[in-house]
């Protein structure tokens, strides 16, 4: 069964100007400022004077600009566009006891990902994302939103050398991350997201997946969101069971696509919340208002306004920066003016898309 | 008496400093990929990568040496990748791996090529008296990777590979075996009429060469089916997968059909780090042999299951020294 959605009100702006509520959030990765980069390489290059210390401080300098360019575009909650980050799974295992690093493997031409082992147990050590949290948070005057990658993808995307199974793997992790979560809410956390891109291609494996979110949300109050979000696959091979997954709103990638996969959520009733892409980050033209509007009612075919969340499709990291920015703030304007059309009850609930002839 | 032989179904990972350097050259995005003219900076990349990986598997003590594939961008789809009648689409997914490859579109007529013919002349010339092993996907899987816009049928377009991959074959320096590799037989079997033509294509490539041809199959145990179409096929062996296979499928596949007179062993496994101790190579070895009551062969492949690329560098050189120590010594089988 979903898990209590309620909590969604407590992120409503203060003097939010319509009666109704549409929750704007992004999926996580943002395009990292180009000095960034260039501060990444000089960290790793053993002949230049700039350290770790002064890495750190680049970070630092990193997520405070990002952090206030997600609340310049108006989003009601952010994230520090994940700046401290540069994949997503090799940064958890980083961080986990139990994990080691033998060098690239390639995913496509010359791409390559640092692939880790798991050659003993898994095991918490420090924690993972709580003072990113709690800097981030700093900054910030919005909540925060916080991405971590979910257990099965952290699983599936190592190579298993310790565990009989890829699913004992798993669910070791996935108490991990649920330590984790009780940390970063100790420290304030209230919008946690659970990122499984693995689903997507192994979809056959959804009742481990939902193992791991029992386990992952054990013991974790009602008032903090959960979200999980999972990407370009075949949602019809995970609905109707994720309607089981104890979450509070799945957030899907929808817009690339066209919304075609959009009526596979509709039968039978969607019981968590949608959090819907409404923008494509794989094209750098932007939006607008009025399309992003078409396709926000999309979501509203599948559930009624009050659990219908509005996101990009994924991480915009690979956009230009500045195109990045524009989608979002057009998303957060066309989120206000499809709020502000509900409360004047101009949107057909029964029928908020025109059907085609 | 059977002997043992190692060796590897080739497509190895680039050495760390050559992914490094060719990323550099040739970049990251899809048009950047490998596309058969590529100019002398690459070359001598490559020339200098498939050095050392051919130096590894010498070192290692392989029996049989393998160009290792470091070109092939688009991994078993390369072939028809850098094909001049052959244009490429989307990155799409490598069966059901993390993995991507270039759509190879065929647009034309499948001619000569050449182009894997020219990395094992280039192979041959670092050998002394070591035994080449030329290695190719499978015609099946080769078309089962691709999209015809030429042939239009599916069992012409089938035709068409295994004399593409002939005419490839015929033009390549002495070898000592040829690796056909054909993970689509389990992965997206054959329907049927394309089932019994398989052995036909098959067959077709295998009767351009001399060397002993080994069908590779991997990711788990072939269709009852399709195996027994399979053994019509005119190859010295077939190889099965006996890490990530159904184990028991397999093992009732050959002692129900039988199989060739010599069998390729997929024990090792090229998709996780742990390295495997030799003893307990020799040991699934010996197993495996133990269960196939209804033969005995002459020669056993000992091979990793799949492809080397999925494992960091390290790891994959770490493999072969396991596969070769586990093959040192002929292997006594009681009848």
């Amino acid at each position: 069964m979903s898990r209590d959605a309620e909590n969604r009100e407590q992120f409503r702006p203060e003097g939010h100007e319509n009666e109704h509520f549409l929750l704007t959030t992004v999926v996580g990765s943002y395009p990292k400022p180009k000095w960034l980069n260039r501060a990444n390489d000089l960290a790793e290059d053993p002949d230049s004077k700039f350290t770790q210390e002064h890495l750190h401080e680049a970070h630092d300098d990193a997520c405070r600009v990002i952090t206030r360019e997600h609340e310049r575009s108006g989003l009601d909650t952010v994230v520090d566009g994940e700046m401290r980050r540069e994949e997503m799974v090799e940064y958890f295992a980083h961080r986990i006891p139990g994990y080691e690093f033998n060098g690239p493997v390639k995913v496509w031409g010359h791409n390559y990902f640092d692939k880790p082992s798991v050659v003993g147990e898994v095991e918490y050590d420090e924690p993972w994302l709580v003072d990113e949290f709690e800097f981030t948070s700093d900054v910030a005057s919005k909540p925060v939103k916080v991405p971590i990658t979910g257990p099965y993808t952290l699983a599936s995307w190592s190579f298993n050398e310790h565990y009989d199974s890829e699913a004992d793997l798993a669910y070791a992790l996935a108490d991990l991350v649920n330590e984790e979560i009780e940390k970063l809410v100790e420290a304030g956390a209230t919008y946690i997201q659970i990122d499984e891109p693995a689903l997507a291609t192994t979809p056959d494996d959804h009742a481990i997946v939902g193992e791991c979110l029992e386990r992952i949300v054990a013991g974790i109050s009602d008032e903090v969101r959960i979200g999980l979000h999972v990407c370009y696959g075949d949602y019809s091979r995970i609905y109707p069971e994720l309607n089981d997954y104890p979450i509070d709103e799945f957030d899907v990638e929808l817009c690339n696509g066209g919304y075609e996969q959009i009526d596979v959520f509709t039968d039978p009733e969607f019981e968590p919340d949608l959090a819907l892409g409404v923008l494509d980050v794989h094209t750098t033209e932007v939006e607008t208002v009025e399309e992003i509007k078409e396709n926000i009612k999309q979501g509203l075919k599948v559930v009624p306004p009050e659990k219908l969340t509005v996101s990009p499709d994924c991480g915009v990291k690979l956009l230009p920066r500045e195109v990045a920015y524009q989608k979002t703030e057009n998303m957060v304007k066309a989120a206000r003016e499809v709020e502000a059309e509900l409360d004047a009850g101009e949107i057909d609930l029964d029928a908020p898309v025109p059907q085609a002839d | 008496m059977t002997e043992l032989v190692s060796t590897t179904p080739g497509l190895y990972p680039l050495p760390d400093w050559a992914k490094q350097e060719l990323s550099d050259l040739k970049g990251h995005q899809k048009h950047d990929l490998i596309s058969g003219n590529e100019g002398a900076d690459i070359v001598s990349a490559y020339d200098r990568a498939r050095e050392e990986v051919v130096s590894e598997q010498t070192d290692a003590g392989l029996d049989r040496v393998v160009e290792a594939q470091l070109r092939w961008d688009d991994m078993l789809a390369h072939p028809l990748t850098v094909h001049e009648n052959v244009e490429t689409g989307g990155i799409v997914r490598y069966y059901d791996n993390n993995n991507f490859y270039r759509d190879p579109q065929v647009r034309g007529e499948l001619t000569f090529s050449g182009d894997v013919a020219a990395e094992l002349d280039a192979t041959a010339d670092l050998l002394g008296d070591e035994s080449l092993q030329a290695v190719l996907p499978g015609p099946y899987s080769l078309s089962d990777l691709a999209t015809d816009e030429h042939y239009g049928d599916e069992a012409d377009f089938l035709g068409a590979v295994s004399e593409f991959l002939a005419g490839e074959v015929d033009a390549f320096p002495d070898h000592e075996t040829l690796f056909l590799l054909e993970p689509s037989l389990v992965f997206s079997p054959p329907g049927e009429d394309v089932d019994e033509r398989v052995a036909e294509a098959i067959s077709a490539v295998s009767d351009a060469t001399d060397a002993d041809v080994v069908v590779h199959t991997y990711w788990g145990a072939l269709d009852e089916k399709v195996y027994a179409h399979l053994m019509d096929a005119d190859v010295e062996a077939i190889g099965f997968d006996f890490v990530a296979g159904d184990r028991d499928q397999t093992l009732y596949n050959i002692n129900e059909y039988g199989t060739k007179d010599d069998i390729a062993l997929g024990l090792v496994d090229g998709q996780n780090t742990l390295v495997e101790d030799p003893d307990t190579v020799r040991e699934r070895v010996e197993w495996t042999l133990d269960n196939v009551q209804s033969q005995t062969f002459d020669t056993a492949y000992v091979t990793s299951n799949t492809e080397l690329f999925y494992l960091p560098e390290n790891r994959a050189t770490e493999k072969l020294a396991a596969l070769a120590a586990a093959t040192e010594d002929e292997l006594e089988v009681e009848a």
